[in-house]
């Protein structure tokens, strides 16, 4: 029977790469802006990274809602299909994930699903591949998490990004939640925190 | 290969999907600090009551280079804390340890250690009531419209009421937070006098209640304001003496009755602290001589 690409290699150890991953990421969502590298062992389907689909793989299953890029190949959906078992929505606004493979090409912000006054944690998380975390404009970041502020220069981003998350952080406590996934590492922006383009 | 025993459970206890659906509420509830997330809470091998949320959070963050400490009420070696402890160190393998500062995450019952946590540490906390405002309102219904309007007048009527039969707010436990601003939080049963250790923490917070489902969190570097008036501030605890065991100021103190006739001292209620200034030679009124052996 010939390899179905699907099939290709999950996590090698799925207990133990999960809580790996997943401390990475809670690393990231409570320290906002610090880079944390993420390079796990996995080799999906491009143009999916083995960064962002290791975060696909530790947060999502069958109850939750993933969203894909309208323009992603089949293959990386038919691998994060078997892996993970996750029902895949082509609604933005339904989904409990959502996977962008190109930054640039990322729908606004606004269009996911951004939870209730009631209920805010029902919002998307958005898993965002972007080229590079550093050599872009720098950005400054303020909120819960960051001693002060700091600065990030991701490569990648969405266009009108600053605009759209200001207006994501005006949503408080509703909104979405960002994981900038580089190849081989992650930035996290929860809605707690502010965006501003750094004076140079 | 060996043949598994009866009990061969996943690493940490918990189900896979179980661990995703809390590590999925652990980043929300980063996310929105203060928010009570709701989560699917599992039943555990101990009681309601027993630090069941705690257990399940702590289950799901932890890994097999973390280092636990475990506490209740500050003391390392009571029931609850020993067999949390010991319920890590059998499901997960993991090291343990008494020392604050050789902790990664340390869960804790009502109380914050006094040496300051540090960056990249985790505090988990047991709740059993995450609802500040449950006791004025116990309604879920009209709580979750109260936090989602941010309407806390009722919280201040309950503090005004404490001045207004008392003279000072009254509560003493249980004291209510604002987080980042924006919601009040019920920081577990620990005394008002950990209140301030909260405020701009270097260790990440995180707060989970089994029976209640609900799963909170205090990123690090967050606001935390305890509520109060302009003309009543927040005053934490004070006490009019050192510890007994180890002469130790401006920490928390227990009460421990020495006899029928009213004696009574006052040690530290982390245990770690104490013993760990003790080793250093500090010494309170009824600790004693040093041993002319450990001279």
């Amino acid at each position: 029977m010939p390899a179905r690409s699907e099939f290709a290699a999950g996590f090698a150890d799925p207990v133990r790469d999960s809580q790996t991953v997943f401390r990475a990421v809670m690393d990231a969502m409570a320290h906002p802006g610090r880079i944390v590298g993420v390079a796990p062992e996995l080799t999906p389907p491009t143009p999916l990274t083995a960064t962002s689909g290791a975060i696909v793989l530790c947060l999502c299953d069958s109850d939750t809602r993933l969203w894909i890029d309208d323009n992603s190949p089949p293959a990386v959906s038919e691998w994060l299909g078997f892996q993970t078992g996750a029902p895949l929505t082509g609604n933005p606004a339904e989904a409990a994930f959502a996977l962008v493979l190109d930054g640039e090409a990322s729908p606004s912000l606004g269009q996911f699903c951004l939870g209730t006054q009631e209920y805010p944690d029902r919002s998307t998380t958005l898993v965002m591949q972007v080229q590079s975390l550093t050599g872009g404009a720098p950005l400054r970041l303020t909120g819960p998490g960051i001693d002060g502020s700091t600065t990030i220069a991701p490569v990648g981003l969405p266009r009108d990004f600053l605009t759209h998350w200001a207006e994501n952080r005006a949503r408080f406590p509703r909104g979405v939640d960002v994981i900038l996934c580089a190849p081989d590492s992650v930035v996290g922006l929860p809605r707690s925190v502010s965006l501003s383009p750094e004076r140079v | 290969m060996n043949t598994p025993s009866i009990a061969a459970y996943n690493f940490a206890y918990l189900d896979e999907q179980t661990k995703r659906m809390i590590r999925r509420a652990i980043l929300k509830a980063i996310a929105i600090p203060g928010y009570q997330t709701p989560f699917a809470s599992r039943e555990m091998p101990m009681p309601y009551g027993w630090g069941t949320g705690g257990v399940q959070v702590t289950a799901s963050i932890i890994g097999p280079d973390d280092v636990l400490k475990v506490i209740d009420q500050g003391a390392d070696d009571t029931t609850n804390a020993v067999s949390i402890r010991k319920f890590f160190a059998k499901v997960a393998n993991v090291a343990v340890t008494t020392r604050t500062g050789e902790a990664t995450i340390v869960q804790t019952r009502h109380r914050i250690p006094e040496e300051p946590l540090s960056e990249g540490q985790i505090l988990v906390y047991q709740v059993p009531i995450p609802e500040p405002l449950r006791f004025l309102e116990p309604r879920e219904t009209e709580t979750r419209t109260m936090h989602a309007l941010e309407e806390y007048g009722l919280m201040h009527v309950k503090l005004y009421e404490d001045i207004a039969r008392h003279g000072h707010i009254a509560t003493t436990y249980d004291y209510p937070v604002k987080v980042e601003g924006r919601y009040v939080m019920d920081p577990s049963p620990t005394p008002k006098f950990d209140n301030p250790k909260m405020h701009m923490s270097k260790a990440l917070q995180l707060f989970g209640a089994g029976r209640e489902k609900r799963i909170y969190a205090v990123p690090p570097y967050s606001r935390v304001v305890s509520l109060d008036f302009d003309d009543h501030p927040f005053e934490p605890q004070t006490f009019d003496k050192p510890c007994a065991m180890c002469g130790a100021e401006s920490v928390y103190l227990d009460e421990v009755i020495l006899d029928d006739r009213g004696g009574r001292m006052f040690v530290c209620s982390d245990t770690d602290h104490c013993e760990t200034r003790r080793a250093k030679g500090h010494r309170g009124e009824l600790a004693g001589e040093i041993p002319e052996a450990a001279q």
